[in-house]
Formats: structure tokens, C-alpha cells, sequence
């Protein structure tokens, strides 16, 4: 009888816990957790700004949500999972955080997730590139919003291809994101009658690109593509055009080059490339409106992952007000019901295997003569569908897609 | 063409090329930390931090004043060398004669430190630095294209090396150095001011460091953590070379941009590695360092 009514007692309590959990926000408290390289390779185009871009979000949305209050805590991951992993497992396990948000190295991303559909909390990966993560990695746990190799690869690959570099020779970055963005460039490139003549997977990071410029000369390709970001990028443009790369009739394509990148190379040198982004600053008023506000906060431009982490951020408060509830499975399947239409994107739909699938654009560097200041750095050439944009689901390795 | 291992001897040449003008940068930073080491026993961990400040110290010269490169060729390396001898008068004069651990580690908040702050301040996407004008452009060689700034790389860095040599081992400036660093005491019996001689030593050290930022700030990115990925390197360089030997790490820092450059033309991957992989084998066979002389 004591047994029976232990059981009942229990079954009750859970039952009571499980409905609760879907109909309240728990502790009265959304607890954001801001998780990025701080103060390494990849600070610039997330980091501190990011985390400020999120604040934003919050003061707009109006400091709390329901009633009950947003709270935000941060850290560095330092570009290492272990760290990422360890500050993950304190946050969720003892610190009751709903949602980890910013996420720039892939690996960080990838190791992170894990923890995150052990506990049931939500992810929001906003600064990684690996298209894998919504791939072979997804969860029902993680979205991934801003932009990944796929849509790079078919942004610039294609467009470069299309304009007669047939033969190519990738510089590849020797880590998890180079090896997927050279294997989405290899696939774009033949797929486009293009041939691959040669690739050399150089260690993370190169200080000095000058001996791989010169192998890259020597292969007599019409298109040396980097594969590699951050400094990696920036170092090996400024070497091809040390060595003259470019003018000896080969074409340089950087695929993944964030806007502090470009300022960083600044356009004398960055002229003329083309690049694949998800979102750029000065592309309409909405755009315009927000970046000056950004600006003022932080003294710099907004990058795409910037605007990224606004605007997810806003969606998730949106989610969490409109279902009443925290809990990640019922704040995930909300966010996929709602189209986002904002500073960041239009018509941007979330899937089931996490991809945000949004228009991506090719742009070009202007050249010196039309760039009016520092920050005024594209030309927006064209608008790629979200459809073509992203891998088909067709396509999916990912188990939560119903094919 | 003829090929050597499958690879065209053109490229060939134009990879040992390249690996002698990484090898000057790396003959400069070993150098300065060899004196550092030979002269004081400070394992000077700063090293990498003082050769971004050279630097960041140019780039931000040139943008706040206009400093041209060739004054800040000079300036640079003054104004660093200066800090140099702050930090030796005001820090580690405190820990001379302990354990090299303390130096070690002193020298590496203040490392940690600098680079914080500035990337505080300037962050990490790197800052611009044109090449000066003299310098746009190139010669062919036939086997590569080279850009005369690297050709200037070497030779000024070659100049600066022989030049340190030659003052340590063949001046009589050179000798006191080495007589106050081997017995103080006496040398100040003889009227030497040995402490400032001290000072400026590491002054001087952290100069060379500084000297190499500049050169390297119109081809690398300027940012604040470029130090701290050579560091590493330039401390396995001065092992292989012995520490403490000046000579030696001239000859050892060229020696191993060459084997980094053939590396990188044989099997790319493994070239950030092979400077620790001989470096494990010349400690194997060599305890003291292929220049070293054996305890």
C-alpha cells in the first residue's frame, strides 16, 4: 500500500513537473548564457560586440518577458571545446541557463550542442561556419542561424567558376571548418564544370603565407581560393599581393571574410574580391537604422554575426512570450512556426534540422575611389534565394529530417 | 625541369628563398633572447609581447604622427628597448638571482598583460601598414617573383646580426658584458656599473625583438597576439642553437626557416611541428644544443 501510494505520489509529482515546465517560465527568470572567443583570432567579428548586440535585444524587447526578468551571463570559450564544454555543463546543470547563445568556433559549436540536448536546453549558433552542424551534427537542442560553408561554397565558388576560372587550387585551413568548406568548394566547383588541380592544407594559424602563395603561383591555376579565416585570410591577401599574385592573371577567392576583415585589409588591398555574406550594414534603412545604433554603443559596424545574435535573440524572447514557457522543446517548435522578418533578414524560415535559412548575397570590395569612408566596403552584386542558398533537405544526413 | 622529390627545382629554389627570409626574422627574435638568456639567465618570455610592441608601436606612429618607416625603424625599437629597461630596473631586478622560474614567470604576465590590454583597445582584426614606396614591387628572378621588401628583410636583418655578434664577442664593451655577468662583484671593483650595464642589456635584447616587429610590419597583420605565436618557435630555435649561444642562434635561426620552408613544400601540415621534432632530436643527441657548450 505504502509502495502504491509512493508510486502515485510520484507519478503525480512528475506529471505536475512536466506540465509546468511547458507552461511557465522557470525560476521567473530567462537566463541567457553569451558564449565566444573573447579575446582571441575570432574576437572581432563576435566577441565583446556581440554580446552588446544582445543586451540591445534585450533592452528593446523591454528588459523582461511575461513578468519574469531576462538575466544574462557570459564567458570566453577560447576557441577550445574543453573550456566551451566545462562553462556549458556549470551553466545548465547548476546555473539554470536557458539558452546559450553567440558560438563561434565550430568545434565549440559541435561539443557544445551535445551537453545542450543532454540537458534539454536551447542553442543558438550564430558566429560558426561548419555546415556539418545542422549536418551530421544536428540536434533537436540547437539552431543555427546566420550563415555555413554550403552557402559560401555556392555564393562565391559558383559566381567565380561562372566568370571562367576553370581550374582551381584551394589553401585550406588543416581543421574541422577548412576540410568542410573545401570539400562544399570542391563539389560547387565541379559541379560548375570546374576542376580542382591541387589543394594544401596549411596549419592553424600561419603567421606567413609566402611559401603556400608561391606553390599556389607555381600550380598555374586560373583560381586560388582560400579556405581559411580571420587572420589566416587577411595574411595570405596581403602576400598574393605582395607577390603579385593577381597580376599575374590569377584570380584570388576568399570564401569566408568577415566585414572587420575587409576593414582590417582595408579596400586598397581588398579590392575587387568577392565574398558570400548573410548580411551587410549599409544594405537598406531598417539595416542602416539599426547598425548607427550599434555604432554608437560600440564604436564599430555591425558583421553579419553581429546583427545575427540581435536578432535571434529577439525571436527567442518573442517565442518565450508567446508560448509562456522556457522550455526548450516548446520555445524550439515555436520558432520554427514563426517566419523572422527583421533588420536581419525576411521571409528567414528555421527547419527542422536547425538550419535559419535566409537570402544570402555575393558582394563585392569597392574599389578605393568608390568607397566614401571606412566602413563603406560592399556592393551588394546579387541575391541569392534562400532555396539555393542552403543545402536541400533532400540532401540532409541529419536523423530529425522526415524525408 | 628538372624535379627533385616531384618537385621542380624553380620552386624549389624560390621555398629555400622564402625559408632564408623567415629565417632572418627568426635569427633576429632567438638572437635578442640569447643575449637576454647568455647575459642575465632570464628566460625572457616577454620576448614575443616586445616584438608585437615594435609593431603595434610603428603602425600607431605612422596613423597618430605620420612617422615614416625609416624614423620608425629606428624610434620603435628605442621606445621599446626603453620600456625594456623599466621592466628590468623596476621588476626584475626584484627576482635576480632566484630560480629562473621567477623571471619566467614574471616575463609572462607581463606578456599577457600587454597583449590584454592592447587588444583592449585595438582588437584583434589586425591594423594596416603600407609598405613604404621605395619598397612596391618586385624583381624576377626567373625561378620566383621576389618582392624587394623581403630582399631588404634580409639583408638589413643579416647586418643587425653580425653587427650584435661582433659587438658581444669582439669589443671590449662586449667583454665587460660578459665579465659582469660571470662575476659581478669584481667588476665592480674595477669601477664597471655592472647594474646598468644590466639594464641595458635587456634593454637592448627587447630592441632586437622590437627591430623585428618593424620589419614585420608592413608584410604580417598587425595585431596584438602576433607575439604569441612566435614565441614558442623562437624559443625552440635558441634550444636548438644552445642556449645562451649568440652565434648559434644566428646560424640556427636561418638554419630552421630553411627546414620550416622545405616543409612547407613537402608536407605542409607538418610545418608548424618540425622546429619542435628537431628540436626533440637535437636534444636527444645534443643536451646543450648544436652551438652549446656542455656543462
Amino acid at each position: 500500500m505504502t509502495m502504491m501510494k509512493k508510486l502515485l505520489t510520484s507519478a503525480v509529482a512528475s506529471a505536475m513537473m512536466a506540465t509546468g515546465a511547458q507552461a511557465a517560465i522557470s525560476n521567473d527568470t530567462v537566463k541567457i548564457g553569451y558564449l565566444a572567443d573573447m579575446s582571441g583570432t575570432y574576437r572581432d567579428l563576435a566577441g565583446p560586440n556581440g554580446l552588446k548586440a544582445m543586451e540591445m535585444a534585450i533592452a528593446d524587447f523591454g528588459g523582461e518577458v511575461n513578468g519574469a526578468k531576462i538575466e544574462v551571463v557570459s564567458a570566453d570559450d577560447r576557441n577550445s571545446a574543453d573550456v566551451a564544454s566545462s562553462t556549458v555543463r556549470r551553466w545548465v546543470e547548476n546555473e539554470n541557463v536557458d539558452l546559450v547563445a553567440g558560438l563561434v568556433a565550430s568545434s565549440v559549436s559541435i561539443a557544445v550542442s551535445d551537453i545542450l540536448e543532454e540537458n534539454d536546453r536551447l542553442g543558438i549558433v550564430s558566429g560558426s561556419a561548419a555546415s556539418s552542424i545542422t549536418n551530421e551534427h544536428c540536434t533537436p537542442n540547437h539552431i543555427h542561424y546566420v550563415y555555413d560553408t554550403y552557402p559560401l561554397a555556392n555564393g562565391t565558388a559558383s559566381a567565380v567558376v561562372k566568370e571562367g576560372g576553370k581550374t582551381w587550387f584551394i589553401l585550406t585551413a588543416d581543421y574541422a571548418f577548412g576540410h568542410a568548406l573545401e570539400g562544399d568548394v570542391t563539389r560547387v566547383v565541379e559541379a560548375n564544370g570546374g576542376e580542382i588541380i591541387g589543394t594544401l592544407r596549411h596549419p592553424f594559424p600561419t603567421p606567413d603565407f609566402s611559401s603556400f602563395i608561391l606553390q599556389a603561383q607555381a600550380s598555374g591555376a586560373d583560381v586560388v581560393a582560400l579556405a581559411n579565416a580571420g587572420a589566416d585570410t587577411t595574411n595570405a591577401i596581403n602576400t598574393a599581393s605582395e607577390f603579385g599574385l593577381t597580376q599575374s592573371g590569377q584570380t584570388l577567392a576568399a570564401l569566408l571574410l568577415f566585414l572587420n576583415d575587409v576593414k582590417a585589409l582595408g579596400v586598397e588591398a581588398a579590392q575587387g574580391i568577392q565574398l558570400t555574406t548573410g548580411w551587410y550594414w549599409d544594405m537598406n534603412d531598417e539595416t542602416r537604422a539599426w547598425s548607427d545604433r550599434f555604432m554608437e554603443e560600440t564604436g564599430a559596424r555591425p558583421t553579419m554575426i553581429h546583427a545575427g545574435v540581435y536578432s535571434s535573440t529577439m525571436q527567442y524572447l518573442k517565442a518565450v512570450e508567446a508560448t509562456g514557457s522556457d522550455d526548450a522543446q516548446t520555445v524550439r517548435k515555436q520558432m520554427m512556426n514563426t517566419p523572422i522578418n527583421d533588420m536581419f533578414t525576411k521571409n528567414g524560415v528555421i527547419r527542422e534540422d536547425g538550419r535559419m535559412v535566409h537570402d544570402m548575397y555575393l558582394a563585392e570590395v569597392k574599389t578605393p575611389a568608390e568607397s566614401k569612408n571606412e566602413w563603406d566596403l560592399y556592393k551588394i552584386l546579387r541575391t541569392i534565394p534562400a532555396e539555393e542558398a542552403y543545402r536541400p533537405l533532400s540532401e540532409s544526413k541529419c536523423p530529425l529530417v522526415n524525408k | 625541369m628538372s624535379m627533385i622529390f616531384g618537385v621542380p627545382l624553380a620552386v624549389l629554389s624560390g621555398q629555400l628563398l622564402i625559408g632564408v627570409i623567415n629565417g632572418a626574422f627568426y635569427a633576429l627574435l632567438s638572437l635578442g633572447l640569447a643575449v637576454i638568456f647568455g647575459l642575465l639567465k632570464i628566460i625572457n618570455f616577454a620576448h614575443g609581447a616586445m616584438y608585437m610592441l615594435g609593431a603595434m608601436v610603428t603602425v600607431i606612429m605612422f596613423d597618430v604622427m605620420g612617422v615614416n618607416y625609416w624614423v620608425a625603424l629606428f624610434m620603435a625599437p628605442l621606445l621599446v628597448g626603453a620600456v625594456g629597461v623599466l621592466i628590468e630596473y623596476f621588476l626584475l631586478r626584484r627576482i635576480a638571482g632566484q630560480d629562473h622560474i621567477y623571471s619566467l614567470l614574471l616575463t609572462f604576465g607581463i606578456a599577457l598583460l600587454m597583449q590584454g590590454v592592447l587588444t583592449n583597445i585595438y582588437g584583434v582584426s589586425g591594423m594596416r601598414y603600407s609598405m613604404p614606396d621605395l619598397f612596391k614591387g618586385g624583381i624576377n628572378l626567373g625561378f620566383m617573383f621576389l618582392p624587394y621588401y623581403r630582399a631588404w628583410v634580409i639583408g638589413i636583418a643579416l647586418v643587425v646580426c653580425f653587427g650584435t655578434w661582433f659587438m658581444i664577442e669582439k669589443t671590449k664593451l662586449g667583454a665587460y658584458l660578459r665579465a659582469g655577468t660571470e662575476d659581478a662583484q669584481l667588476m665592480q671593483g674595477f669601477g664597471i656599473n655592472v647594474p646598468l650595464l644590466i639594464s641595458l642589456t635587456y634593454g637592448f635584447g627587447v630592441a632586437l625583438a622590437a627591430f623585428a616587429g618593424v620589419l614585420a610590419a608592413p608584410i604580417y597583420s598587425v595585431t596584438p597576439v602576433m607575439g604569441s605565436h612566435i614565441l614558442i618557435t623562437v624559443f625552440a630555435v635558441v634550444v636548438i642553437g644552445g642556449m645562451g649561444s649568440i652565434g648559434g642562434a644566428i646560424i640556427t635561426g636561418i638554419l630552421m626557416g630553411v627546414v620550416e620552408g622545405l616543409t612547407k613544400t613537402f608536407y605542409p601540415p607538418a610545418s608548424s611541428a618540425v622546429i619542435f621534432l628537431v628540436m626533440v632530436v637535437v636534444l636527444m643527441f645534443r643536451p646543450a644544443g648544436l652551438f652549446g657548450k656542455e656543462a
